[in-house]
């Protein structure tokens, strides 16, 4: 079908972007990429009398590293901001996305069709918060920070309090959705997205993303963290005194859980935390999280609480359930074993 | 609503119109631009049959390092993009793949749709002119692509009546004849950066854009 009628808006900056959005009111609608938005429009399950397009707004496009980030209070090492406005191909194309959050860099390849993700931004999917899209799960995950800009100043919102419902958010009516800040970990760490979907493109059936950092901080970062080209990475993260007498490595397996983060998607009306199940894992011997059955048991307990799971012609919850288990317990232990990095692997060997 | 001015420049020519907002760019470019090479299928972006190459007004500059000629712009949907939101841009429908009038190798078929044709990759042609141009940015993109990834790139294009298997066997296809070409081509270069009298005669025409 055509889109209703609408009128149409460019303006020239992010203020006068949400003066619009404060003075057109419910009858307004934010256009990025479009590539949810426009669907919609034409099956005509939403339609809005007035579209503000991003197109001209400069400052919210593009992908740059930032040293000394604060969030929530608290100062981390480095941190990756994106431009609400970055598509998608943009985000999967950058070599900074890949070597310093490479969780939102796998996940990218499993949104839409390459053709969605040339047009598809950051910033509309997180605003869309679709329960069963990638990149809000993987925000949620790695408890990335949104920023916002309404009439009254800026925000920066966790993702953890942003997705509030069926295709609802934090967002104000007259708040622009502005980047995304993303955490880098310095330490060593394990990143895996896995999801089902009947055909590729389509929304997931059921997803699970899973960050897993190690707390043995006196060992090298591994390198596919660290940008060499990056002027906030130096080769020396760690406040080793002697650089050029590195200590001697630990054998991995003593090194235990310090954070992880088990993010489900397609199980409830928003992404999900399994945060129960990763408390309990807080403190455990790495070593001991590599096992099948052991991440057979971890994504059991992940999924085990779920309690507005989602049934349709795709799946009734019960199997959605139990794919959500099991794609928890695969991406658990590539994520464990990218963590224990290759040291692990020859222990194994 | 109030109609807005748009100027697309498409397969080379400046088009003006003005539309309604919530035009799109495919009837853009089928009733306006009297373009029907593009076809409309499900008109909310799920069967890949109106796609085109665009590139927008505000894309960063391309930077194309390997100095090739061939189509710009990245392969989207055009039912997902309003001709208000291209406008300024530039793009590419099936109707410019072939090569054009004012170029040495006119209404020649491209390498694609050549492959398409040879491998009997399609049947009633519906969907053929969106996979063309996913492919012709695909293997652009991607020169020497594994059968999964191109399999992957298939995805986003339905077909309801090949089966796909030639679809596949001429993308795979047009990868070896598309390296084979660029391998002439880049040769041509360096033998042409050695003798700059020969220049003149390798750098391919920019009168078309």
């Amino acid at each position: 079908m055509k889109p209703a009628s609408f009128a149409y808006h460019a303006p020239a900056s992010a203020k006068e972007a949400v003066e619009l959005l404060a003075e057109l009111g419910d009858g307004a609608k934010v256009i990025a990429g479009g590539q949810s938005l426009i669907p919609m429009l034409a099956l005509r399950l939403a339609a809005f009398e007035h579209l503000i397009d991003l197109r001209d707004v400069p400052g919210v496009r593009g992908i740059s590293g930032r040293g000394g980030a604060v969030f929530g209070g608290a100062v981390f090492g480095g941190a990756v901001w994106i431009g609400a406005g970055t598509t998608q191909a943009a985000i999967g194309r950058s070599a900074l996305v890949a070597a310093k959050v490479p969780l939102l860099a796998r996940a990218t390849p499993l949104i839409g069709h390459f053709q969605i993700r040339n047009r598809g931004t950051i910033g509309g999917s997180l605003a869309h918060a679709e329960a069963a899209a990638e990149y809000p799960a993987v925000a949620l995950t790695l408890d990335a920070v949104i920023e916002t800009m309404s009439p009254r100043g800026e925000r920066a919102i966790p993702a953890s309090e942003f997705f509030t419902g069926i295709w609802s958010t934090a967002l104000e009516p007259d708040e622009l959705l502005t980047g995304v800040v993303f955490r880098v970990r310095a330490g060593r760490a394990g990143f895996a997205i896995e999801e089902f979907s009947r055909r590729p493109g389509d929304f997931a059936v059921a997803g699970a993303a899973i960050a897993i950092e190690l707390d043995d901080t006196n060992e090298p970062s591994p390198s596919n963290l660290l940008d060499p080209k990056s002027p906030q990475n130096t080769p020396n993260l760690q406040d080793s005194p002697e650089p050029q007498d590195p200590p001697k490595p630990r054998d991995p397996w003593d090194a235990r859980v310090s954070r992880c983060a088990i993010g489900l998607f397609g199980l409830g009306p928003t992404p999900l935390r399994a945060s129960a199940v990763e408390a309990n894992l807080i403190g455990s011997l790495a070593g001991d999280l590599t096992a099948a059955a052991r991440a057979r048991e971890i994504g059991q307990a992940a999924v085990a609480g779920l309690d507005s799971v989602p049934s349709d012609l795709h799946g009734p919850a019960a199997y959605r359930k139990r794919v959500g288990a099991a794609l928890v317990a695969t991406a658990w232990l590539r994520a464990i074993r990218e963590a224990l990095g290759e040291e692990a692997e020859a222990a194994n060997g | 609503m109030a109609d807005i001015g748009v100027e697309i420049r498409v397969n080379g020519r400046v088009r003006r119109a003005r539309v309604e907002p919530r035009l799109t760019l495919v009837d853009f470019l089928r009733e306006r631009c009297q373009l029907t090479g593009t076809h409309v299928g499900c008109e909310h972006g799920v069967c890949g049959a109106c796609t085109v190459l665009l590139t927008p007004a505000d894309a960063e500059a391309d930077a194309d390092e390997s100095g090739r000629e061939g189509p710009h712009g990245q392969a989207v949907r055009s039912c997902l993009v309003f001709a208000v939101q291209a406008d300024g841009g530039e793009v590419t429908t099936i109707e410019g793949i072939a090569g054009r009038p004012a170029q040495p190798e006119a209404g020649q078929l491209s390498v694609v749709q050549a492959a398409f044709r040879e491998h009997h990759a399609l049947q009633c042609g519906f969907c053929t002119p969106g996979f063309v141009i996913s492919v012709t940015a695909f293997l652009r993109d991607q020169p020497d692509p594994t059968d999964a990834q191109i399999r992957d790139a298939l995805s986003g294009n339905l077909c309801r009546c090949t089966g796909y298997q030639g679809i596949l066997a001429a993308v795979r296809a047009a990868a070896d004849n598309l390296r084979a070409d660029n391998l002439r081509a880049d040769n041509l270069r360096a033998a042409g950066a050695q003798d700059d009298s020969r220049q003149s005669t390798i750098q391919p025409t920019q009168e078309t854009r």
